[in-house]
């Protein structure tokens, strides 16, 4: 049992659940939820009718539509142009995922599991020794990796996606995809500066810049983390805003469909067809997920469900350290095993995620794009000014609670 | 030719200025949306705000009945569920009214002991834009009508339902009133009607397949005053 959970709680095996239970999944689904979404917003219906042969009933809204998708794109022909640099060719696509799936590793997807307390109700106010403490070995942490330098990781992995999108156009050996990778990495480079500084308030105020902490603490020590008024969006209301703008622009789809732009040039995929083409598409869609997971973290307190610490539902009250020991300052306590109030915690971050991935498809199949010139204009004359305003105010919003004992 | 009062416009676009020769020709202001707002915020806020109503409204909405959809008609009764939008007609479980002169699929008419009406006149693979009509003519121990079609062949692939056959056809024994569409096929040749399944369609959709029309050859000629 104990090897059980040492191999459960490894890196490699929480990336694998990770990625194929919960981010793969969402991605192909994402693929049907955009088309049913966008006809929806249009007055229309959307594919609602794809079904096994042998099964026609079993048409369950159209879902398996990304079934169908995905049979189809590995079942094409994949074909090469004649004059493409096979080698880069062959590795843009997967420079355009690997990335994204990497990223994934800093988002904390749950709470800590105690697997010898599962049926317990867990109290934080027990000792952690002797008398009345409660069995906490064998802990299994729900994120990949905990790095102290968390986000920036996030910054740093997910530019390298960019390389893929711009060897594509350059292996292609064909204008437009050249043009649309270049577009690409300059709207990248753009935007990764004000999408790096509006956090730069986030990290201020917490103090660190590792997400499970972020989630973790929150942003007063004077309310309990699971309490919504205490997570980043009340406190870094513009920095929201600033991140999603950026971060939108990160995963260049419409409005920031420069890159693309299918009416003019394509795009770098242009001479991409079958699988390779599809790792491009999925990687799009992976980044829409990934995207959602961070805002989801940083902003909306992660896996926290409000008012919902580890040993229940608590009202009016929260669970404060002192002198190294956690006590409740009272309220209402509805007390829920240590499983239940996982399970709940894990939803709840699916939840928040689903709903961050269609507020992206809603602006996506709303807002025409941008031309090249206003852009440049909102990245660098826009985001970027407020971004630095918004890190100063921030510091200076630090300075005085620190001083005045605020928060 | 006096010209009319030019109205003076009180809203619209603001006007810079108008030509001389022609009040009508004017020079009007554009505003463009996020002109004058860099951050594009508000023109952001209206568009999610429209496709966000309609969202919620297909998404949470009834759907109106489907006859009602199929007609056209404006659903009125209240519901308590608001009805959504949508105006999909799902066309294999639904389908829409078709107009009476509707031109579906050919058939062949028949006479009254039951042969083809066609007397293989070659008005229709004449007439025909698409060349999709292909007769061969034979012989008939009728010698009232001569001829009959050996081989009748109509290639719906190539068909562009103009309906000009059927108004070629002296005899009526060209139709395409049987309210079908060309049905899926996966190889090409099958999408060719033969003579027999021409014929038969009739029965299949339910038409009778004999015509009103005066048989050609028998019955009071029109010259007799008949």
């Amino acid at each position: 049992m104990n090897t059980l959970y040492a191999v459960l709680d490894h890196p490699a095996t929480k990336w694998v659940i990770l990625v194929f239970a919960l981010v793969m999944p969402l991605a192909s689904l994402l693929t049907w939820a955009e088309r049913r979404q966008s006809a929806m917003m249009q007055d229309r219906l959307g594919p609602n009718r794809a079904a096994p042969t042998f099964l026609p009933g079993l048409k369950l809204k159209g879902i398996l539509h990304f079934v169908a998708d995905a049979i189809k794109m590995i079942s094409k022909e994949d074909f090469v142009p004649g004059n493409v640099h096979k080698g880069l060719f062959t590795l843009a696509p997967l420079l355009a995922i690997g990335p994204v799936l990497v990223a994934f590793a800093i988002i904390p997807f749950g709470p800590t599991i105690f697997p010898h307390e599962l049926g317990n109700v867990l109290d934080p106010t027990a000792p952690l020794a002797g008398e009345g403490a409660q069995n906490l070995a064998h802990s299994i942490r729900m994120q990949v990796a905990s790095f102290d330098y968390g986000l920036l990781f996030y910054f740093a992995v997910l530019t390298l996606a960019n390389y893929g999108g711009t060897l594509a156009g350059w292996a292609s050996y064909n204008k437009w995809a050249l043009l649309g990778g270049l577009r690409g990495s300059s709207q990248m480079m753009s935007y990764e500066v004000a999408m790096g500084l509006s956090l730069m308030g986030c990290f201020l105020l917490v103090g660190s810049l590792e997400p499970g902490y972020i989630v973790g603490a929150g942003a007063s020590s004077k309310l309990s983390p699971s309490n919504p008024l205490n997570w980043l969006w009340l406190w870094q209301f513009p920095a929201l805003i600033l991140f999603t703008v950026a971060a939108i622009a990160e995963t260049k789809r419409a409005p920031f469909d420069i890159p693309e732009g299918e009416p003019e040039i394509i795009g770098y995929f242009v001479e991409y067809s079958g699988l390779r083409w599809g790792l491009f598409f999925l990687a799009e869609f992976i980044e829409i997920v990934f995207i959602s997971a961070v805002i989801a973290t940083v902003f909306f307190g992660g896996y926290q469900v409000p008012f919902l610490d580890p040993d229940g539902f608590r009202i009016g009250g929260y669970m404060a350290e002192v002198n190294g020991q956690m006590v409740s300052t009272g309220g209402t306590v509805l007390k829920l095993p240590h499983a239940a109030v996982t399970a709940l915690q894990v939803g709840a971050f699916g939840a928040k995620v689903i709903l961050l991935c269609w507020f992206q498809l809603l602006v996506r199949w709303t807002l025409p794009r941008f031309r090249a010139d206003q852009l440049m204009n909102l990245g660098w004359k826009l985001l970027l000014p407020l971004a630095l305003a918004w890190t100063m105010l921030s510091a200076l919003f630090k300075l005085a609670a620190i001083n005045f004992g605020w928060v | 030719m006096a010209h009319a009062p030019v109205e003076e416009v009180t809203e619209g676009p603001k006007v810079l200025a108008v030509s001389k020769v022609s009040p009508k020709v004017r020079t009007i202001a554009v505003v463009r949306p996020g002109e004058g707002d860099v951050t594009y915020l508000e023109a952001a806020r209206k568009g999610l705000g429209v496709t966000l109503r309609h969202f919620m409204k297909n998404f949470f909405g009834r759907r109106r009945p489907a006859d009602k959809l199929a007609r056209g008609e404006v659903v009125t009764e209240k519901s308590l569920i608001p009805w959504n939008e949508i105006e999909t007609i799902q066309y294999p479980e639904e389908k829409t009214h078709y107009p009476e002169r509707f031109r579906g699929l050919h058939r062949l008419m028949q006479r009254d002991d039951g042969q083809v009406r066609c007397v293989a006149c070659m008005c229709c693979p004449t007439v025909c834009p698409a060349h999709c009509i292909t007769i061969i003519p034979a012989e008939t121990d009728d010698k009232g009508i001569e001829k009959k079609p050996a081989v009748f062949e109509i290639d719906e692939l190539r068909c562009v339902v103009c309906g000009l056959c059927v108004e070629a056809c002296p005899c009526d024994a060209i139709r395409m009133d049987s309210g079908v569409h060309a049905k899926p096929v996966e190889q090409r040749g099958d999408a060719i009607m033969t003579r027999e399944l021409l014929l038969g369609l009739s029965k299949e959709v339910g038409k009778d397949p004999t015509s009103t029309a005066t048989q050609g050859g028998e019955g009071p000629d029109w010259r007799d005053g008949g």
